[in-house]
């Protein structure tokens, strides 16, 4: 009997737990605020990266509300959503959000581009944007075909371009690459694949060897890579890699002696919580950037005025300027600016999805804009169009020095003539597949 | 006092034999499906949809097939993901080479192709037992998932290798893809679970069902009364591997929309394992069981808290749910362990007493 009973009240808590969720999904508060949910990961195996970046996105929009009163006046909420870095979980996160707030959801940052796969194709029918700086589908760039999906200010495929381009200043022009050898060390997923067919098209461009070394989730696990690395020995190493794999790998180049100043790594390997595990071995190292690293903005002394000074902070005074912080910062700064160009067009009054996706596609983040709200000289401009969605954003070398990242290079500007057409094939046959013709407004 | 199966008399052979031969049982059956199909629609939003019914009937799908191979026949098998994978890709690729197919047949035909491969990887089922066949389907996951990530026709050539189910509609109505809506997706998930699964109870309480079982309890005493193990088993990989590939369909086209191999990784293959384990071995309601379970028990976890007036912080939270679902995981499998088909069964058994017990 005690069995059954047991069974039976817990039957019917998940009855009433079931009924509590369906009210869940109601629009809740009357005040009118922009509501953003946040998709984030605070557990799991990928959290030491993804608790700065929610950190950065809070601690913005903190300092919006405590500082200005919102966005010109309109106050802005969020709701956090745990994803663990899994899809999955992530498109529960999305479904349970997307319709809460006065106006529903103004954008989303999906956070990981497993989740932003997943979201693309939703965005046109939930009418809700998504901002996927940096990560997500290279070929969402051309906004003809991809109306709801932003990757400003730039993208994988600009950016391994840009690595080409700074390694041919190392050699001394870009003739001199004729007969190096590249080896790229890349997660065997979606996002790890990505670079791969601009380092083809240039290789053959360009004349270098390339060397693809695919490293199986999670990556830790290298041995045979950097095996592989050593007899092949390459002149320049680069690295898509994402969580536990950078610090392997930082250290497995180590132990082969392979000089740390010949290795690159994308945007997400180049963090503090990449290169701290790894010590010693990790000084020298490079990565690839679209923004400075450091505390030292009017911005980020705002921050520590309007937000830790007020303990509304969202996470250790002390990790306010880390790479991920700055990243997540950012993130929540074009987010915000997009939601204010939107507000510039339809009134002051919370934004829907559909209105913040004007604004998003009519962002034009001057330099003189970027002084105003206190980022000087902290990310190039970032300008969108109706069809170029990434906005061709420069991409910036970093070196870790063993207690910071500095700037190493000047901003390099990405081929341009041959990533475009490139994007605009994979848009064109992605389309394609999916019964889409481009918007012919455009361009 | 309700549940009572005294007064019904079976005249005939086929009313002996029938699927479910107790008047109330059948009532209840055809209730939940009525329900299901006529008044789910209508009360269930996007979120019931998207996140909790799809998954749900998804995994269930992939329950029963995993349960008919391990739980009726006895060959534990860790290659559920990759078979799912098998079938996932396969719809894709068939679908992308011929769009005007019906997508309907084209899940079938992947369950096919799906059959076929877990026939190749059930081959050595008939030399090797129990874990060492566990070892054995797991390199078959490797396997498949590396293939589908290694040979760039498997995604069409996508430089990201991430396959995306195309729209494709049925009679006029969209069925899958991005602009089709949940409730369309749902109800062709549901028919597709209600109809495999009545095929599925038919087949356990037939001729093969008993030879899968006999084989089970004990291959050389099924062998002397004339099972032929090498036909049975395969039979057994092939219809397994062919649930799991209609599941993997179901899981691409009609739940997550696009995926890479990384979808289908060794986490599926345990998730489907835990489910017919927790829901109950050789029980075609315990794969439903324990797909509920174990797809919504996190969900449920996840949302109790804020609705109970806890508010703390999201991580902490992660956690917390972490915790509870392996301690109720624990509870559950101390409690009965045969699973939660067993607790069903004994509480129909009591029910029958009710209220009047001796």
């Amino acid at each position: 009997m005690a069995i059954k009973r047991t069974f039976l009240t817990l039957l019917s808590a998940a009855v009433l737990a079931g009924s509590f969720a369906v009210g869940s999904t109601t629009k809740a508060g009357a005040e009118e605020a922009h509501f953003i949910p946040l998709l984030v990961y605070r557990s799991g195996p990928y959290a030491p990266n993804g608790i700065p970046i929610a950190n950065g996105f809070i601690d913005y929009f903190t300092l919006l509300n405590e500082r200005d009163g919102g966005i010109d006046g309109v106050k802005v909420t969020w709701e956090e959503c745990e994803t663990k870095y899994n899809t999955k979980v992530g498109v529960e996160c999305y479904e349970k959000l997307k319709n809460k707030g006065t106006a529903g959801a103004a954008l989303i940052n999906p956070y990981s581009t497993g989740i932003t796969y997943q979201l693309i194709p939703r965005a046109p029918v939930d009418k809700i944007p998504i901002l996927s700086m940096g990560y997500g589908q290279t070929a969402a760039a051309d906004g003809r075909i991809f109306k709801w999906v932003f990757n400003a200010p730039t993208t994988y495929w600009s950016q391994a371009s840009a690595f080409i381009k700074y390694v041919g200043q190392q050699e001394g022009g870009m003739g001199k690459l004729k007969g190096k050898k590249i080896a790229l060390v890349y997660h065997n997923s979606a996002y790890g694949k990505e670079p791969i067919p601009t380092l083809e098209a240039l290789s053959k461009k360009f004349g270098y060897d390339l060397k693809l070394l695919a490293v199986d989730h999670p990556g830790q696990e290298q041995k045979a890579t950097w095996l592989q690395i050593r007899r092949y020995k390459p002149d320049w190493t680069f690295m898509w890699g994402w969580g536990v794999m950078n610090q392997v790998a930082l250290k497995e180049a180590a132990a082969i002696n392979y000089p740390m100043d010949k290795f690159i790594g994308v945007w997400w390997s180049g963090t503090e919580s990449d290169v701290v595990p790894a010590g010693d071995d990790a000084v020298g190292y490079k990565a690839g950037t679209f923004h400075a690293p450091g505390a030292n903005t009017q911005l980020h002394k705002d921050v520590y005025k309007y937000v830790y000074g007020r303990g509304k902070g969202a996470g250790e005074k002390s990790r306010v300027g880390e790479v991920l912080w700055n990243r997540g910062m950012l993130n929540a700064l074009v987010s915000a600016e997009a939601i204010r160009t939107a507000m510039g067009k339809f009134g002051k009054k919370a934004m829907s999805g559909e209105q913040v996706r004007w604004g998003m596609e009519n962002l034009n983040l001057s330099k003189s804009r970027l002084k105003e709200v206190g980022l000087a000289g902290f990310t190039p401009p970032i300008k969108v169009t109706c069809a170029d969605h990434e906005g061709n954003g420069p991409v910036i070398i970093q070196q870790w020095t063993g207690k910071e990242w500095k700037f190493v290079s000047d901003w390099i500007s990405p081929m341009r003539e041959v990533v475009r057409p490139m994007i605009e094939a994979a848009a064109a046959k992605f389309g394609k597949e999916n019964n889409m013709t481009p918007r012919a407004n455009c361009m | 006092m309700f549940y009572r199966e005294a007064g019904q008399f079976k005249t005939t052979y086929a009313g002996d034999q029938a699927v479910f031969p107790i008047l109330q049982d059948r009532a209840f059956v055809i209730a939940v499906i009525l329900f299901a199909f006529l008044v789910v629609p209508f009360i269930a939003d996007d979120y019931w949809f998207q996140a909790i019914l799809i998954p749900f009937l998804v995994f269930s799908m992939a329950a029963i097939g995993l349960n008919l191979l391990t739980g009726y026949a006895g060959q534990l098998s860790l290659g559920t993901g990759g078979f799912m994978a098998v079938g996932g890709y396969m719809a894709y690729k068939m679908t992308t080479a011929f769009p005007d197919l019906n997508i309907l047949i084209i899940f079938i035909l992947a369950g096919l192709i799906a059959a076929v491969v877990g026939i190749l990887f059930g081959i050595p089922s008939l030399r090797i037992k129990g874990f060492y066949l566990a070892v054995t389907t797991l390199a078959a996951q490797f396997f498949i998932l590396w293939l589908f990530n290694k040979v760039p026709w498997f995604y069409n050539y996508f430089s990201s290798g991430v396959i995306a189910a195309p729209p494709r509609s049925v009679a006029g109505i969209l069925v899958v893809g991005p602009a089709s809506t949940p409730m369309v997706r749902y109800l062709v998930a549901l028919s597709f679970v209600v109809v495999f699964t009545l095929a599925a109870k038919n087949l356990v309480r037939g001729r093969i069902g008993r030879s899968w079982m006999a084989i089970r309890d004990m291959d050389i005493a099924a062998e002397i009364i004339g099972i032929r193990p090498f036909q049975v088993k395969l039979l057994a990989f092939a219809i397994s591997s062919f649930y799991c590939g209609v599941a993997g369909a179901m899981f691409l086209f009609l739940y997550l929309g696009s995926a890479e191999t990384e979808a289908f990784n060794i986490n599926v293959s345990f998730d489907v394992l835990f489910m017919i384990i927790i829901g109950g071995l050789g029980s075609i309601l315990g794969s439903f069981l324990g797909a509920a379970f174990i797809t919504l028990l996190p969900i449920l976890l996840t949302n109790l808290p804020p609705h109970l007036g806890f508010s703390m912080p999201i991580d902490l939270q992660s956690h917390i749910e972490v915790i509870t679902f392996g301690a109720l995981i624990i509870f559950f499998l101390i409690v009965e362990p045969h699973g939660l088909a067993r607790l069903w069964q004994i509480g129909k058994e009591k029910l029958r007493l009710w209220p009047f017990p001796y």
